[in-house]
């Protein structure tokens, strides 16, 4: 089994196990951010660079230092590799770099936008970017799209991760959506505002990590940090029927599904537990949910022993 | 006159069919290669040549094909980029529409050697006609059997087949190539795994220029080694140079890689001197995406050696005072060209084709393009030309693909060398519009910044 050492903390994990698994296995500061790597999407990663780290021993056999940074959600450890996160500045300024790219044509709608208190890129913003912009252009403005019924689209914040393509495209038995145009007018698209049909296209707002995915059920309804998450479950035919629901005293706002440490969703959920059972009947409450990454949610509305989160 | 080993016959009547090729030695290293040769000794003997990728990074061929993964019953693919789209190249262009059987005989020399049974031609959309000359070159080795089931009695099968592109610049990326080529969005992939262990549809795979292809004919016919002798230290052989800008002579040249620039760019033989006797203000000496170098980097390195037309030589200096050959797009500029104008042009270039995949290039061109172009039109500020070289540093390096460093490098240069000129663009924002700079004064020796 390998032995990697990142920003001097020593793990020895599984064969094939990439940077930013054997980071998150660490756990801490260390871990790299990632906007567009998702574990249970195949083929995702390596787009955004914001996970990027230097290799500074490649490994035991070979302890030549890489020439560039590398993106740790592609890149697999090898025996005695040694790789440098957030302690290295190379890496800081780099990722410095990327907020700032990623940023620049983002509305900073975070007020009047669903996803704040649960965004990424806000997470990211406020850990590794800076404070002002020096980008003086017209950002670039799309115009809002709903594609089915659930789901609005509003590609003005998106920043190009590609998960919710991975996910149509794995999850849902045909492709209706991927990515129109090239470079910075490139653009998530259904053929001419399709809408998607699938029984699990809802999971597409879950794996976006900004709000360029929302849910139209819940639109506007709240903001997140005022609801209190609780483990749900209900017997869905479809799908396993665990799910998260967002409550505000005896009343569902909305279901998610469940999300690690990192937002990631491992078990995805289906339309009708998502979107159709919101009565309080609907679900079984098992308890708080554990969101301790987010601190927005986290510091509110956890009065009460009963409450507290872990 | 220097030798000439790929363009010898361009200019002779009917070269393009398949009776006039061979009556001319066509198709001679196919018969010395599938009749005397093993594969193992084909690649040998490419690897004597010392041949180098002819499509801009300039790795040994050889090399490439030896590192090429062969797992027992998974095919093997030989992949020939003709997506030529570098602005300031069209050397594949020229070969391709002249002599297209040389391509095809190079192509199957380099299949034979590799043991791949089906090869592919990768060519751009905007060659929509050089398309229907390669077709047709095809159907005529077809029929003559030099394509086909069994070739010479040797037993070894081969299929060719061209493919076009869409006209994306990306394409011309290898691991995006096989992308499209596979029927999907022509995004690069992710390396490792390399497209030598995992290419197209996940085989083996070797991805060459055209040039690199045809170029391995003359290297069958008169062996590894007497290739190695043309040209000079570790660039062997002749190099396409597709010249283009304020020259008396545009056109594509080919060179023995042991004349100087300053020969290539003055002597009537090649491009003939700056037009209109006009002065030299800058070089390109390897398409849009290599390092400019000011008049007086040119002819001579940085420590007053003559610059030759050699991969080693371009890049001596590295980038502070060098550059690189590259594809071999030579683009010269005299006086009265404006730098920032053809830095902004460039940024145009690469803003509308980076794919957009990854974060860096998809902002970062872009962002560079909009500075550059009010700089350009006289609402920079003097901010800006550190933001341009802050941006650039942003995304080199970081990308998937090369593209987010071919998009940085001129722009790094253009300032490196060019910095007074961008300054007078901000101080003098009413005269930049009427007037060009013109020349750049040359530094102090030993002050110019890294």
């Amino acid at each position: 089994m390998p032995k990697v050492k990142i920003d001097g903390v020593e793990i020895e994990v599984a064969e094939g196990t990439t940077i930013l698994h054997a980071a998150r296995q660490i756990g801490g500061d260390l871990v790299p951010p990632a906007m567009c790597y998702y574990s249970s999407l195949k083929g995702s990663g390596g787009k955004c660079r914001t996970c990027l780290v230097k290799v500074t021993k490649g490994s035991e056999k070979d302890p030549r230092p890489m020439p560039k940074l590398m993106a740790s959600c592609q890149t697999m450890v090898m025996d005695g590799m040694e790789v440098a996160s957030k302690s290295d500045e190379a890496v800081t300024a780099a990722r410095a770099g990327v907020v700032e790219f990623l940023l620049l044509n983002h509305p900073l709608d975070c007020p009047i936008c669903d996803q704040a208190g649960e965004c990424h890129l806000q997470d990211l913003a406020f850990e590794h970017g800076k404070a002002t912009t020096r980008y003086e252009f017209e950002r670039r403005t799309f115009e809002k799209i709903d594609i089915g019924p659930y789901i609005k689209l509003h590609m003005t914040r998106c920043i190009m991760c590609w998960r919710c393509v991975y996910l149509a495209q794995q999850l849902s038995p045909e492709r209706v959506h991927g990515i129109i145009g090239r470079g910075d007018h490139a653009e998530i698209s259904t053929y001419i505002e399709k809408s998607i049909e699938s029984e699990f296209s809802g999971n597409v707002i879950d794996v976006c990590p900004v709000g360029a995915l929302t849910d139209r059920t819940f639109r506007f309804k709240s903001r997140v940090w005022f609801l209190n998450p609780m483990n749900a479950h209900r017997d869905c035919p479809t799908c396993s029927g665990k799910a998260v629901a967002w409550m505000y005293g005896g009343e569902i706002f909305r279901i998610t599904a469940r999300k690690d440490h990192y937002g990631e969703v491992h078990e995805f959920i289906c339309n009708t537990c998502r979107f159709d059972k919101k009565g309080a009947g609907d679900w079984t409450i098992e308890g708080p949910s554990n969101i301790d990454r987010h601190s927005v949610i986290s510091q509110n509305h956890y009065e009460g022993a009963s409450l507290t989160v872990r | 006159m220097a030798r000439k080993l790929l363009l010898e016959h361009a200019q002779l009547e009917g070269i393009s069919t398949y009776e006039v090729y061979r009556k001319n030695g066509g198709y001679r290293a196919v018969e010395k290669a599938l009749k005397t040769m093993s594969p193992d000794a084909v690649v040998e003997e490419v690897k004597k040549s010392g041949l180098r990728g002819r499509g801009g990074a300039g790795f040994p061929t050889g090399m490439k094909w030896s590192f090429l993964a062969k797992p027992e019953g998974v095919p093997r693919y030989l992949v020939c980029n003709a997506d030529e789209s570098e602005p300031g190249t069209f050397k594949d262009r020229y070969l391709m529409e002249k002599i297209p059987h040389l391509l095809i005989e190079g192509m199957i020399t380099a299949s034979y050697a590799l043991g791949a049974n089906t090869s592919y031609i990768y060519i751009r959309g905007e060659y929509s006609w050089i398309l229907f000359i390669l077709e047709k070159a095809i159907s005529e080795a077809y029929a003559a059997g030099w394509l086909g089931k069994n070739i010479l009695g040797s037993g070894y099968d081969l299929d060719l087949y061209v493919n076009i592109g869409a006209g994306a610049y990306i394409c011309g990326e290898e691991t995006a190539l096989l992308e499209s080529l596979e029927g999907k969005r022509g995004n690069p992939r992710i390396k490792p795994p390399f497209p030598a262990i995992k290419g197209l549809w996940q085989s083996p795979t070797v991805v060459n220029n055209v040039e690199t292809i045809a170029a391995v004919v003359p290297i069958i016919n008169e062996g590894g080694d007497e290739y190695a002798k043309i040209g000079t230290g570790k660039s062997t052989g002749t190099k396409l140079i597709s010249a283009s800008g304020n020259i008396n002579k545009p056109g594509v040249y080919e060179i023995e890689m042991s004349i100087s620039v300053e020969e290539f760019l003055y002597s009537d033989e090649w491009c003939g001197g700056i037009k209109n006797g006009k002065k030299l203000k800058a070089c390109v000496p390897g398409g849009s995406s290599v390092p400019i170098l000011p008049h007086f980097l040119v002819c001579k390195t940085a420590n007053g050696e003559n610059r030759m037309m050699t991969y080693e030589s371009l890049s001596d200096g590295g980038f502070a005072t060098g550059s690189m050959l590259g594809s071999g797009g030579f683009i010269v500029y005299d006086e009265d060209q404006c730098i920032v104008r053809n830095t902004w042009n460039f940024s145009r270039f690469y803003a509308h084709e980076s794919c957009g995949q990854c974060s860096p290039c998809r902002e970062g061109t872009s962002w560079m393009e909009k500075v550059l172009h009010r700089m350009e039109n006289g609402q920079g500020k003097m901010s800006d030309i550190d933001l341009l070289t802050d941006v650039a540093k942003n995304m080199e390096g970081n990308t998937i693909c090369p593209l987010g460093d071919a998009a940085a490098w001129p722009v790094n240069a253009a300032i490196r060398h060019f910095r007074e000129e961008f300054e007078w663009h901000v101080k003098e924002p009413k005269l930049c519009l009427e007037r060009n700079y013109g020349l750049v004064h040359e530094p102090v020796a030993n002050t110019i910044a890294v």
